[in-house]
């Protein structure tokens, strides 16, 4: 294996460690102590959540270094960072202070509206958002190593996640039921090479972890995503825009582990406290889903 | 013939736990299944039941730790592998035998090759296990051993990286990364041996 190989298949692992945990969006060292202490496989590392960025508008850009070394010392579990769609320079520095993953996320406003980071130019690993199996390979192409769905971020909605996860589950059912002559013809249809397309058909599933995200509010959103295929759950304002995050944050890790367990999750879901309020899809002006396809 | 076919049978009828509260449970589950051998996805306590070997897998130590108490296992799991069960702890599982069970007497150092950048491959022995392949995955290693009878099973660049002390293996690396099955092959002669003496002593 050459050393940009073995570097992948190091960073894939990393993210099948992650695996049945819950990725939580922090914006102090603070916070992130609180996301440990409730059992976060990951913390992802952000000046605003997205509810925030919503509310603020403008343009929202890679956290400042100095607030993510703060986070990276206080925590023991892995630290992610977002940079902008296309950014590479953002990664460069992301990579430069040693981040463990980078999210290069449709939360942030796109620096490019045509090409992707080329993250095979890269050491550390990227996780990238997808709306279908299409997007997901194409991301694993340019050498992601997670893919998690878009959802449509900071909205406590749950339905975008839901539709992506089921969409890419259905693509991913179709492809192994396809004869082997036919794969060709979809991987022009999907914009993939073909390589991909016939993973896909033998393994029925991606070649890489895929975990949900995008609206995820509650310890039921999580098992729901869970039970829908998903491989573990990032979420984002959902945590610290509620009323009572410590007890939210490991009623849904629980949940995440238990996802089939109803009497389980009912105990889990009682007295949570206030959710975070939530706006529908049809009530935003920035589709973020929408951004880098 | 027939003795042949009553062995097949016992290996069949073992059952191997495997943690399953996070991380990479599924990649012990399909090595095991590779061998030959029957599995459960161990979530709660009653999981925990009529099974002759536990393998704790990699992930994330602080949240295997916390689930394992707040799902009520965690002194039904250190009280079988005190009282001999076997047991295959993998990275994440190495620090919870370590420093969380307390069951294998060594000091763990988490994070010891630093953040993702530091991860590594590489090839060692492990005990008679010749030219073994490694992945190393923000890997801990061992720096103490506390106890005469741990026997050190393998030292990558002058460290610690996988130890055994009777019935339980701790290792800083990933077997279930890789294709080779000879370690877990290894864990189930220790099983095997464990649940015929079992037998024997209740018979």
């Amino acid at each position: 294996m050459s050393n940009q190989n073995t570097q992948y298949e190091l960073n894939k692992g990393l993210a099948q460690m992650l695996k049945g945990g819950v990725i939580m969006d922090v914006t102090t060292p603070e916070q992130a102590k609180i996301a440990e202490e409730a059992g976060a496989c990951a913390v992802m590392a952000l000046e605003r959540i997205p509810a925030d960025i919503r509310a603020a508008g403008g343009v929202s850009r890679m956290s400042d270094p100095k607030m993510i070394k703060g986070i990276q010392e206080a925590v023991s579990i892995p630290v992610m960072a977002k940079c902008r769609i296309g950014h590479f320079v953002e990664a460069q520095i992301l990579q430069a202070i040693e981040i463990d993953y980078i999210d290069e996320s449709e939360v942030l406003s796109p620096a490019d509206d045509i090409y992707h980071i080329d993250k095979t130019e890269f050491k550390v690993p990227f996780v990238c958002g997808a709306r279908d199996l299409g997007e997901a390979l194409r991301r694993i192409n340019e050498g992601a190593s997670m893919i998690r769905t878009k959802g449509e971020p900071g909205t406590g909605d749950v339905v975008q996640a839901v539709r992506h996860m089921r969409k890419m589950n259905s693509e991913i059912r179709k492809i192994a039921s396809m004869s082997k002559d036919e794969l060709f013809e979809e991987a022009k249809q999907l914009r993939v090479p073909y390589e991909y397309v016939k993973y896909v058909h033998d393994n029925s599933k991606l070649p890489v972890v895929n975990f949900a995200a995008g609206g995820v509010a509650t310890p039921a959103d999580a098992a729901l995503m869970m039970q829908l295929g998903a491989e573990g759950v990032f979420v984002g304002s959902g945590i610290f825009k509620s009323g009572d995050p410590k007890k939210r944050a490991a009623a849904i890790v629980q949940a995440v582990t238990n996802y089939k367990d109803a009497e389980l999750i009912a105990k889990l879901s009682e007295d949570l406290g206030e959710a975070m309020v939530g706006i529908n899809p049809s009530e935003i002006k920035i589709i973020m889903e929408e951004r880098g396809q | 013939m027939s003795i042949n076919l009553h062995d097949k049978k016992e290996k069949q009828e073992l059952k191997i736990g495997i943690l399953a509260v996070q991380g990479a449970f599924v990649e012990h589950k399909k090595a095991m299944e590779d061998l030959g051998v029957s599995c459960v996805l161990i979530r709660n306590k009653k999981d925990l039941d009529s099974i002759d070997g536990i393998i704790l897998p990699g992930g994330e130590s602080t949240v295997q730790g916390k689930l394992i108490r707040a799902l009520d296992m965690f002194s039904t799991i250190q009280n079988k592998i005190n009282e001999g069960l076997p047991v295959l702890g993998t990275c994440a599982g190495l620090i919870l035998l370590a420093s969380h069970l307390e069951t294998l007497p060594v000091s763990v150092k988490r994070n010891a090759y630093g953040r993702q950048l530091g991860s590594f491959v590489t090839n060692e022995n492990v005990g008679n296990i010749k030219d073994y392949p490694m992945v190393f995955i923000r890997a801990p290693y061992i720096t103490e051993t506390k106890n005469d009878a741990v026997e050190i099973l393998s030292i990558v660049d002058k460290n610690i990286v996988g130890v055994k002390f009777g019935n339980q293996i701790g290792l800083s690396f990933h077997p279930e990364m890789t294709d080779d099955l000879r370690i877990h092959k290894e864990f189930l002669n220790i099983v095997e041996e464990y649940s015929s003496i079992k037998q024997d002593a209740s018979a």
